[in-house]
């Protein structure tokens, strides 16, 4: 196959296949976690303030007092790489057009050497990460190869997606067809994995936030 | 038998002016990016050589190829390169018709060394009866003619690559000319690639004058192209990059961006997975280049182009509709509808098969 051909079936079947398997995953298991359901609480309601489901998605945002210090690398990486991501998945003009295609919404971009900046500190953000785990014993202890597969599925489509823009290593062309595959890869991947904390997360942190708000704790 | 008469012989006759040669050396000079002191060494290395033979068989074509070479703006390099090279078979420039012509290539395949041009794509399906030039099969003389070739030019992207006639669903079965070297199904030789629909007249003739100067096939690329030429992507050498880079695009063809000159990504440009010369060296006697005038790149250079998506969306879209999608939105739905059913009956059972502890059971 050429590189050509390579980036056509990336482009066409490849994503096809990707779409279809990350829309059932998603579908799948937003209906199996949301119709499991608990069991109604019976006891009286306690009130306490700042206990709500809505407080604890915000708060869950933030560091609990003291572990910033603790764990800099943690809060400070995280905070770093997830912006990033955000801002070359969906301020890079070449991503709004495909999301375009497929919503019909749009929006501005940022310039592209805006991206690269952001990419590469996103990129660096992500290394730290990743050596902090290994570093730290406690860490990697509680690290498990599904944490580095996901580090591994994550961290693919921004560096292929630098290397491309840049010209780097590879061809254009072989380079952003491995950019869009690696795309597919985190696709397919997304919904079987803790990635897919990306559809959960808030949704868990309203579970977590309202059922003890009926306790009267605010977490 | 005749003797072939060499270049600066050839030249002499027509009244070409040794000036006018050293000119025409100097500037494929610099269509070969090599430095102007060459040009005396190459109007020495072409002044010594005989003409080279040199048949062109056109196959699935649309005589595009032949046309951007004959009627490129100044003939004066393309003429020269005419006079340099025996072109003794072309079917559309050669006066001869009929058995004349045929026997004019067979003359000219007599003595070995000489040089192919092919232009179209070969058909071979059902023993490639799609295409055929006094009755023999394109196949059929492809392999005959690459017999004492010296090398072969795939001229445009269907000899090349296979081009339009290999588009999906390739009704014929078309092949590119390296595509039957690689089957085994035509004799091997060396093959330069110039693809392109059509390729720019001034790289064919580089092409061919590096030939003759060195006597030697120039740098390929991993598709068989002149890296001289086929080096850099349009999208590296774009005059519009600055805009791509700004973020600044031309949504239609008709907006204040698209008349402002902004990048054409949005409207389809393919530029950056296109490798060619059209930004720097142009068309049309260096005028413009399709980008300037305001349409973007369809990849012309590159297999495939035919079938990658429209000309019109842009290079991160998908090439093909997402037909999968609603059906694996359904079955996502109905699976996890059944997980969450299996789910309600494990609790279920769990809790008609709980029992309750009473203090009898706590004494036992």
């Amino acid at each position: 196959m050429g590189e050509v051909e390579f980036l056509n079936w990336v482009r066409g079947s490849g994503l096809n296949i990707a779409i279809a398997v990350f829309l059932l995953g998603v579908i799948l298991r937003l209906i199996e976690i949301y119709s499991l359901g608990r069991k109604p609480d019976l006891s009286a309601p306690r009130h306490a303030a700042g206990a709500s489901g809505l407080h604890t998605v915000f708060r869950r945002s933030l560091p609990p007092p003291g572990m910033m210090k603790r764990s800099p690398v943690s809060y400070i990486g995280g905070y770093i790489f997830h912006i990033g991501l955000a801002v070359v998945v969906f301020l890079f003009a070449p991503h709004i057009k495909l999301i375009e295609n497929f919503f019909g919404l749009s929006w501005p971009g940022l310039p592209s050497q805006v991206v690269d900046l952001v990419a590469v500190i996103t990129l660096v953000a992500m290394v730290v990460v990743l050596v902090d785990r290994i570093t730290k014993p406690v860490k990697r202890f509680l690290s498990t190869f599904e944490d580095y597969f996901t580090w591994t599925v994550t961290f693919l489509p921004v560096l292929t997606g630098y290397l491309a823009v840049k010209h780097l290593l590879l061809p254009y062309t072989t380079m952003l067809a491995l950019h869009i595959l690696s795309v597919e890869i985190l696709l397919v991947v997304l919904p079987f994995t803790k990635l897919f904390h990306a559809f959960t997360v808030f949704g868990s942190r309203w579970f977590n936030g309202h059922l003890n708000a009926h306790k009267g704790v605010p977490v | 038998m005749n003797r072939r008469l060499t270049v600066a012989e050839q030249l002499a006759k027509q009244g070409v002016s040794r000036r006018a040669f050293l000119k025409f050396c100097a500037a494929a000079a610099s269509l070969m990016a090599l430095p102007p002191g060459m040009a005396p060494a190459i109007a020495e290395a072409l002044g010594k050589r005989t003409r080279p033979s040199v048949i062109w068989l056109s196959f699935q074509e649309c005589t595009g190829c032949t046309e951007s070479l004959t009627r490129s703006h100044t003939a004066t390099v393309e003429s020269l390169i005419f006079d340099m090279i025996s072109l003794d078979y072309h079917h559309t420039l050669m006066a001869a018709s009929g058995e004349a012509a045929e026997l004019a290539r067979k003359q000219a395949m007599e003595q070995a060394g000489y040089l192919v041009l092919v232009d179209g794509s070969i058909p071979t399906k059902d023993g490639g009866i799609y295409s055929a030039i006094a009755g023999v099969t394109n196949l059929q003389m492809l392999k005959e003619t690459l017999e004492n070739a010296a090398a072969v030019v795939s001229i445009g992207t269907c000899a090349a690559y296979g081009g339009i006639p290999k588009a999906d669903p390739n009704p014929t079965g078309a092949k590119s000319v390296q595509a039957l070297m690689d089957e085994g199904l035509v004799p091997r030789k060396p093959v330069i690639n110039v693809p392109g629909c059509p390729p720019i007249p001034t790289v064919i003739t580089g092409v061919l004058a590096h030939y003759l100067t060195f006597g030697e096939i120039p740098e390929l690329d991993n598709l068989g192209r002149p890296t001289m030429f086929f080096g850099d992507s349009i999208h590296d050498r774009c005059y519009r990059r600055p805009f791509y880079d700004q973020g600044k695009f031309a949504k239609t063809f008709d907006d204040e961006g698209a008349r402002k000159g902004w990048c054409l990504f949005e409207l389809g440009c393919k530029g950056p997975t296109t490798h060619n010369a059209c930004a720097t060296t142009k068309w049309n006697n260096g005028t413009s280049f399709p980008i300037e005038s305001g349409h973007g790149c369809i990849g012309c250079s590159e297999p495939d182009f035919w079938d990658a998506g429209s000309f019109y969306s842009a290079l991160s879209m998908p090439t093909t509709p997402l037909d999968l999608a609603a059906g694996a939105a359904v079955a996502g739905a109905a699976i996890g509808v059944g997980v969450a059913l299996a789910n309600r009956s494990k609790k279920g059972a769990a809790k008609s098969a709980h029992q309750s502890a009473g203090l009898a059971d706590l004494e036992k």
